[in-house]
């Protein structure tokens, strides 16, 4: 795999806000991987672990405290102000909130184009028919949509508007922020499907978060487990599933749903107490307090991510 | 949304379209120059001596000084809350979106001018800027700035932290188109209710104020001036002051009105949300 394979370059992004009491949280702490071009990464972990901190930094929005995000080789972290606009339609973001993440005054037609007028790419007819074009690449009647306004949508209507609108500048990485998590369960399938279509058709790549593996399982050719700022454990979907090497890794999958009334999981599989608070500053390992499998070496040690398989990697002392 | 609009509404439209509509048109009236005066009629009542609505205490004719008092109610209402909400929102905007030292700097700016009596801020501008039409419009944009300062903040603030500003910024706008697109339309729809309101307050501040002598200065007529100008003859000839002031009244109570109706539809469109 050579360097230009590889579209987004994230080393050590740490992002910090500062906490009412003077203190800081630590809400990213130094995470690095990549995203090959055309490829999907699932980014998992549990409410609060820093996921959507994370894709946040990697939009630039805001920029992370440290650490660099490089796009294509542009690093986003060191440009200035203009540029990094000028270099913004190649990233687009997909937001949890569908009706939220759209101007409730204005038209959906004109939501959809309002990313070309900022660049003020095309005239205006030109930029009405592009949109409408998207739209049905979407899944939305132009005729029946294009005057309507978001309060007149459904959630997943909605979302699919927040697609087209991403889709407009051409992207090339698609960062969503757990696009289909206030949805319906058969809307989410027609929105994963539809990312599924555009991902392929389109080349792009894709940073998905989300808290539901079922999803990530079906979308992603990656996995990244997060918890408490940190990866614990990344590898391809096929390998992280069947075999998982963090502990925590496997209480989340063992954590999943089963379509089985009589299924339990196993005791040993299911975690103590909570996650530390991000504002505490850990030595060694931040999932030490909830493992079973904590030594002496881990309140001492940070673990960092090592290679234990193709292209798999974690960050544990003591693997599965 | 004209469907759900009751009697009541519209005839405050009409009322208020009827005020407008003779103010506009005082000067083409039969009636004599609102600053004439009729030596033999002072006070007359109402239909004495071609007199439509009588004489106030100097003989002068009441009807024609209510149409150009209208002039000046409805100037003040209208362009004080304008001046208001253009300084105030300005304001606002800036803050509520930037946040940080300039916010804190505002909000303290806020606090300090709405800790301030009213009146007494009424009497410096007055003092400083002498009592025209001009001087009082601008005392009470300047009243009414501060309030609306802090409703555009805290509009602004809510408005800025939702996904769709975030989405603009991916796109690549820059903080003004940001301000001008996104932010100013989804404060400016509550900002015009509120402006009703506003107008309201500003027409009855005008009659309170009238009674100060700070109103516009005599021989221009006021409603506010008219009816303090009645207050020394209100035992004897009551309608001196009283027509005025049911006009004045009325006038409020139409723009209330409206203002009511359409909070109401603004609610619907936000719970729609």
């Amino acid at each position: 795999m050579n360097r230009t394979d590889k579209l987004l370059r994230v080393e050590n992004l740490a992002v910090e806000f500062p906490a009412g009491n003077g203190g800081r949280v630590r809400a990213v702490a130094g995470v690095s991987f990549d995203l090959v071009r055309g490829e999907a990464l699932g980014l998992v972990g549990e409410s609060g672990c820093g996921k959507s901190s994370l894709a946040r930094a990697i939009m630039q929005l805001p920029r992370p405290t440290s650490g660099t995000v490089a796009l294509d080789g542009e690093k986003l972290t060191a440009l200035d102000g203009e540029i990094l606009r000028s270099l913004r339609p190649r990233f687009q973001m997909i937001f949890q909130n569908p009706a939220a993440s759209l101007n409730p005054l204005r038209t959906i037609g004109r939501t959809i184009e309002a990313p070309l007028r900022t660049m003020g790419r095309h005239d205006a007819a030109e930029r009405t028919r592009l949109a409408r074009e998207m739209m049905v690449a979407v899944g939305l009647d132009p005729l029946q949509f294009y005057e309507r306004r978001p309060s007149q949508l459904s959630g997943g209507q909605c979302q699919r508007v927040s697609i087209a609108r991403a889709l407009m500048t051409a992207p090339q990485l698609l960062v969503c922020d757990e696009p289909v998590s206030s949805l319906d369960v058969s809307i989410q399938a027609q929105i994963i499907n539809l990312l599924r279509e555009v991902q392929t058709t389109r080349g792009l790549s894709l940073l998905f978060i989300s808290h539901d593996l079922a999803v990530v399982r079906h979308l992603c050719d990656r996995v990244a487990v997060m918890y408490l700022g940190k990866l614990c454990e990344i590898a391809p979907v096929g390998a992280l599933f069947s075999a998982p090497h963090h502990p925590y890794s496997r209480a989340l999958l063992a954590a999943i749903p089963r379509p089985d009334p009589k299924h339990r999981p196993a005791a040993s599989d299911l975690l103590p107490g909570e996650p530390c608070s991000p504002m505490d500053s850990i030595e060694g390992c931040s999932f030490r307090a909830r493992c079973a499998r904590a030594t002496e070496q881990c309140a001492v040690h940070q673990p960092e991510l090592r290679e234990i398989g193709a292209g798999h990697r974690v960050a544990c002392h003591h693997p599965v | 949304m004209d469907r759900k609009a009751g009697g009541v509404f519209w005839l405050a439209v009409a009322w208020l379209v009827l005020v407008a509509a003779l103010a506009v048109s005082a000067a083409w009236w039969p009636l004599p120059a609102p600053d004439q005066i009729d030596w033999v009629r002072l006070t007359a009542k109402p239909g004495d001596g071609g007199h439509l609505l009588g004489t106030d205490s100097l003989g002068r004719d009441i009807a024609a000084r209510l149409l150009f008092g209208a002039r000046v109610s409805l100037f003040v209402g209208f362009l004080a809350p304008c001046i208001g909400l253009l300084a105030g929102g300005l304001l606002g905007i800036l803050a509520g979106f930037y946040r940080g030292t300039f916010d804190a700097l505002i909000v303290v700016i806020i606090d300090t001018l709405l800790a301030l009596p009213r009146l007494v801020l009424l009497l410096v501008v007055a003092f400083v800027f002498g009592s025209s039409l001009f001087s009082l419009t601008l005392s009470l944009g300047i009243v009414i700035a501060p309030s609306v300062a802090r409703i555009v903040r805290a509009l602004t603030i809510r408005i800025a932290e939702r996904e769709f500003i975030l989405a603009a910024r991916a796109a690549g706008a820059s903080d003004a188109a940001i301000i001008l697109r996104e932010i100013l339309p989804n404060v400016l729809m509550p900002m015009l209710v509120y402006m009703l309101v506003i107008t309201a307050l500003v027409i009855v501040a005008e009659g309170s104020l009238g009674f100060l002598g700070l109103s516009v200065a005599s021989p221009m007529p006021s409603w506010g001036g008219m009816i303090a100008e009645g207050r020394d003859v209100l035992a004897e000839h009551p309608h001196v002051s009283m027509i005025p002031a049911a006009v004045m009244f009325l006038t409020v109570l139409a723009v209330n009105l409206l203002g009511d109706r359409m909070r109401g539809w603004l609610d619907v469109r936000e719970s729609q949300l």
